[in-house]
């Protein structure tokens, strides 16, 4: 079956006065159907670029300088503009951060909601309010028809992420991309939104992208993860695989890092040494060889693919098939 | 100079708590000018931010203050370091009330043994100033040490403290990450040899392995200095890792004060279940969860009679009319909850 | 001690010199990639120059009323075909060389523009620091005093207090206080602008959280105004201030060119172009068309250096 979205190499350039930064390097994965992707990693792990990329709304002068993006088996990283912003809304929806930048302060509700559906749709405007105000009320707005007329400001932050959401599922899109939807909002409401998105889109159909540093949001709602280090592929698998049995070094360090409620209390925190390299100063070999507690001499010369390790795949030398051989070969 | 726990001058009371909080309350007024209150015939506007919070913090332990936005959180932070004045009752500090204490050379004794670390790692650091005279600002202010060289030398042996080479002094903020900016602002905090210092969610802007980082390192440098702290956050996993008593906050009120591992245990409160229900499960141990309701209210006009009734799965009527006193439950654990008091949950 | 020391995958970079900072900074980078910008810093670097160097390079000193003879009053350009070598773009009416009365007045229009830029910040800087910090009542009064000020045009205000002065001192004393009186008038129309910048930058930084680990350890609102907060809220003053330049030097040229600014006998670039209007129609063209350059190209490259300077400080346009 097609996947929904097929990233294959993508690498996304930064031309700076100082060089030319690699924020995404040789990234490839897979979006199924109906399919909940969790794209994971820390503040400039390039995440949200990955996001940002694929619905083509690269802050110039970064700009995709390799790779293929398929929509449902069709190019669209070569698409012209034009062509690319019919796309967005329509075929892809994007859920935001901030729902207070998100919504036009000056605008109704119900007219940005109006607005977005007429955009994509050919129906009459009085069809196009109906329209809203089911989707307000599927979202869970109360008394969805008066609040058509409320202004951004006249909602709480959980209510007008909810508005946001209603704004990206407006066209039915085959993908949605949520990028940190729930970092902005109070921990109550953050498994209310979670749960309401997954909920909407499996009704749907919608494949999901959810690109977060929140491991825990991850493990709640996704399908699958990948986990990105300094814009590569670490680690990608079934959330349960990659969550309980992490393959990657970095996995591993960054899940015993996590505070849960299960912890022995009162007890320090599995650390990881060191920070994640700046995209100006990524080491050669793995990115992630200085702070790897297994690191060995190939890891600091060559930069490993990603193997399959029998449950998730790790861009990892330790999972090398041939070293299990060599190793087992040496022994005998 | 070396680094040793800070000899102790309290006034005669070495076995009292090092913090006592007694009923705090602050509230904001928020009314619109004369002018137009006369002209709009509206009345004044106030915001109960803070509704008669105590606890008390012994030496050399960590005080946790849970809650989300609105609860109180923060403004009981500015009140206890001396930021912001109360409304309404008294905090004290090795025995000297702060807000109440008119001797001047009392007060700038006690002003140098509280510290605070904020949440924004950008925002905490002066962009036009040197890491290492950010460090040393505290050390002068204090008039710790006199002499330059000698105060060059501590700075030096501050940020080695906390995990940075001394030669970084000469940088500015800018040139170090969001992980190693907290780790100066710790070493700020250091600079005047505190007794107490109030973490304001210190790593919700972080990453999580830099988190755990500077969340050792706080709990490290407590354990070599003997530090007391206030450690605000909403993250409950976060908590569990550092206090020893928890208080939960809502609305301005102090719903349930336990120690960490009771707190854990055995949470009494319907808002503290909801709070630990609302963690994400990471372990995926696939726990049975209770459904949460609603949303934080406005601070502005809260809910009548004890503000969670709205969202409470145990509300009932005298929910409605009378806010719960804040009782004992066991020993060391309290809670404000009408159906806790009559033993119905 | 935990193996926190570890964070750098590196050994720390050398902390950079103050001149390399410089060099190595994104704005300098700015500068040299826009031919504009270093094309209008020399022009206004060479007219400083020559105006501060003007005894040495003017080729008389129109200043001195014992050097002009009215026998060689208004010649043309040397270029025309009576024009003397002597004098290379032409007298006034008096006499007076136009290329050394152009040096020399440059040197007012600089000196009062300057003079009174730095009146108005000393004036609108510390007055925007405390509405911006203490609020209230302070704040209220001073917004109010400076919305008042700016309903009344520069101009208009120039000539009130410089007619004042003029009254108060008499047409005698008058001469001497002239300049004072200039960068007065001229610094008292544009403090307003410094304030209200200062003001709402100081709003903004006023809530960070460096002003509060400031005000824990006890420093006074003076000194944390003056130490943490004005190095952060200099920047658009800086802006302004290039910006305003021009506008002093215009305000004062007007001025003159009204008669109420230098006295006629040390005229500055705004005197020699009301002389030379006289004569404009009349054929000596020069008196007035060669100040007038001067003073166009003079406020055109400080105009466009005071944009260069606010796109590079614009932290979003980098």
């Amino acid at each position: 079956m097609t996947p929904t979205l097929s990233v294959r190499n993508l690498r996304v350039d930064i031309p700076t006065r100082h060089g030319v930064l690699t924020a995404i390097d040789d990234l490839s994965f897979d979006i199924a159907p109906g399919e909940v992707l969790g794209v994971v990693g820390e503040s400039g792990a390039g995440k949200s670029i990955t996001g940002a990329a694929i619905i083509g709304l690269l802050d110039p002068p970064g700009r995709v300088a390799r790779g293929e993006i398929r929509l449902a088996g069709s190019r669209i990283d070569n698409l012209p503009r034009g062509e690319m912003r019919r796309l967005r809304g329509k075929r892809i929806g994007m859920i935001f951060q901030d729902p207070l930048t998100s919504l036009d302060p000056l605008y109704r509700i119900g007219d940005q909601l109006v607005e977005t559906i007429l955009t994509h749709e050919k129906i009459s405007p009085a069809a196009a309010r109906d329209k809203a105000e089911r989707l307000l009320t599927e979202v869970g707005i109360p008394a969805a028809g008066h609040r058509m007329a409320s202004y951004p400001h006249q909602f709480s932050g959980g209510m007008r992420q909810r508005v946001v959401i209603a704004l990206a599922l407006a066209a039915d899109p085959a993908l949605v991309i949520a990028d940190e939807p729930t970092t902005a909002l109070d921990v109550s409401v953050q498994a209310q939104i979670i749960a309401l998105i997954k909920r909407l889109c499996r009704e749907r159909g919608a494949s999901v992208m959810l690109i977060t540093h929140d491991m825990g949001v991850i493990a709640e709602t996704a399908d699958r993860v990948c986990v990105l280090y300094a814009g590569r592929l670490a680690e990608i698998g079934a959330v349960r695989d990659v969550v309980k049995r992490p393959q990657h070094p970095y996995t591993a360090g960054l899940m015993a890092a996590i505070p849960s409620l299960s912890d022995e209390l009162g007890t320090a925190l599995a650390q990881i040494p060191g920070a994640m390299p700046r995209l100006d100063a990524i080491p050669k070999g793995c990115a992630f060889h200085p702070r790897c507690p297994h690191v060995f001499d190939r890891c600091v010369a060559e930069r490993p693919p990603a193997y399959a390790t029998g449950s998730s795949d790790a861009a990892c030398f330790l999972h090398d098939p041939q070293r299990a051989v060599a190793a087992a070969g040496g022994a005998a | 100079m070396s680094v040793t726990a800070p000899a102790t001058e309290t006034r005669g009371e070495v076995d009292a708590p090092l913090v006592r909080i007694e009923g705090l309350t602050r509230v904001f007024d928020l009314s619109k000018r004369w002018l137009n209150r006369v002209l709009e015939g509206s009345g004044r506007i106030t915001l109960t931010a803070v509704d008669h919070v105590g606890f008390s913090i012994p030496r050399g332990e960590t005080y946790a203050l849970v809650g989300e936005s609105g609860s109180g959180k923060s403004t009981i932070a500015k009140i206890a370091v001396g930021l912001l004045p109360p409304s309404a009752g008294s905090v004290s500090i090795a025995g000297v009330d702060i807000w109440r204490e008119r001797d001047a050379t009392v007060l700038r004794g006690v002003r140098r043994r509280i510290q605070m670390i904020f949440q924004d790692p950008y925002a905490s650091l002066n962009p036009r100033w040197r890491v290492g005279a950010i460090v040393a600002e505290p050390i002068k202010a204090f008039d710790l040490v006199a002499d330059k060289p000698a105060r060059d030398a501590r700075v030096g042996e501050l940020l080695s403290l906390v995990g940075l080479d001394p030669r970084d002094a000469r940088k500015f903020p800018h040139e170090f990450s969001g992980g190693q900016r907290q780790r100066v602002a710790i070493a700020r905090a250091l600079a005047s040899n505190p007794e107490f210092i109030v973490c304001d969610e210190p790593t919700s802007a972080l990453d999580v392995s830099v988190q755990a980082q500077v969340l050792n390192l706080l709990r490290e440098l407590q354990g070599r200095l003997g530090l007391t702290y206030l450690f605000i956050s909403h993250n409950l996993a976060v908590v569990r890792h550092v206090a020893t008593r928890v208080g939960v906050l809502y609305l301005g009120r102090l719903v349930e004060e336990a120690p960490s591992k009771t707190l854990f245990a055995d949470p009494r409160h319907p808002y503290t279940r909801m709070l630990l229900d609302s963690v994400p499960d990471i372990d995926m141990t696939g726990r049975e969860r209770v459904p949460i309701a609603g949303e934080n209210p406005n601070p502005i006009s809260p809910p009548p009679g004890c503000h969670f009734h709205p969202r409470c799965p145990f509300a009932f009527e005298r929910c409605r009319v009378e806010a719960p006193a804040f009782k004992p439950v066991a020993a060391g654990h309290a809670a404000a909850c009408h159906a806790v008091d009559e033993g119905r949950i | 001690m935990t193996e926190l020391a570890g964070e750098a995958n590196v050994a720390p970079a050398p902390p950079r010199s103050a001149l390399q900072r410089v060099l190595d900074s994104d704005i300098f980078y700015s500068f040299t990639g826009s031919p504009v910008t270093i094309a209008s810093a020399v022009i206004t670097l060479l007219l400083v120059a020559a105006a501060l160097l003007a005894p040495l390079v003017a080729p008389h000193n129109p200043f001195d009323p014992a050097s002009l003879s009215i026998a060689d009053s208004l010649l043309p350009p040397v270029w025309n075909k009576d024009g003397v070598s002597d004098y290379l773009l032409g007298t006034d009416d008096q006499g007076r060389d136009v290329l050394s009365t152009i040096l020399y007045g440059m040197r007012i229009s600089l000196s009062v523009g300057f003079a009174s830029v730095l009146l108005a910040i000393a004036i609108g800087v510390p007055l925007g620091l405390a509405a911006g910090y203490f609020g209230g009542y302070a704040d209220a009064i001073i917004m109010r005093v400076a919305d008042v000020q700016l309903t009344f045009p520069a101009i208009l205000t120039a000539l009130l207090i410089d007619g004042v002065a003029r009254g108060i001192a008499g047409p005698q004393a008058y001469n001497d206080v002239v300049f004072p009186v200039l960068v007065i008038s001229i610094g008292l129309s544009f403090w307003v602008q410094y304030a209200r910048t200062v003001r709402g930058s100081v709003l903004v930084e006023a809530n960070k959280e460096y002003v509060l680990a400031a005000r824990l350890i006890g420093l006074r609102p003076i000194a944390i105004l003056f130490r943490h907060i004005l190095p952060n809220v200099i920047g658009p003053v800086l802006v302004i201030a290039t910006i305003n330049l021009a506008l002093a030097i215009i305000t004062e040229a007007t001025l003159s060119f009204l008669g109420v600014g230098v006295p006629p006998t040390q005229p500055s670039l705004g005197t020699l172009i009301r002389i030379g209007n006289d004569y404009l129609f009349s054929g000596e063209w020069w008196i007035t068309i060669f100040p007038g350059i001067t003073l166009a190209v003079l406020v055109l490259a400080v105009n466009l250096l005071g944009d260069w300077l606010r796109d590079a400080l614009n932290p979003k346009l980098r």
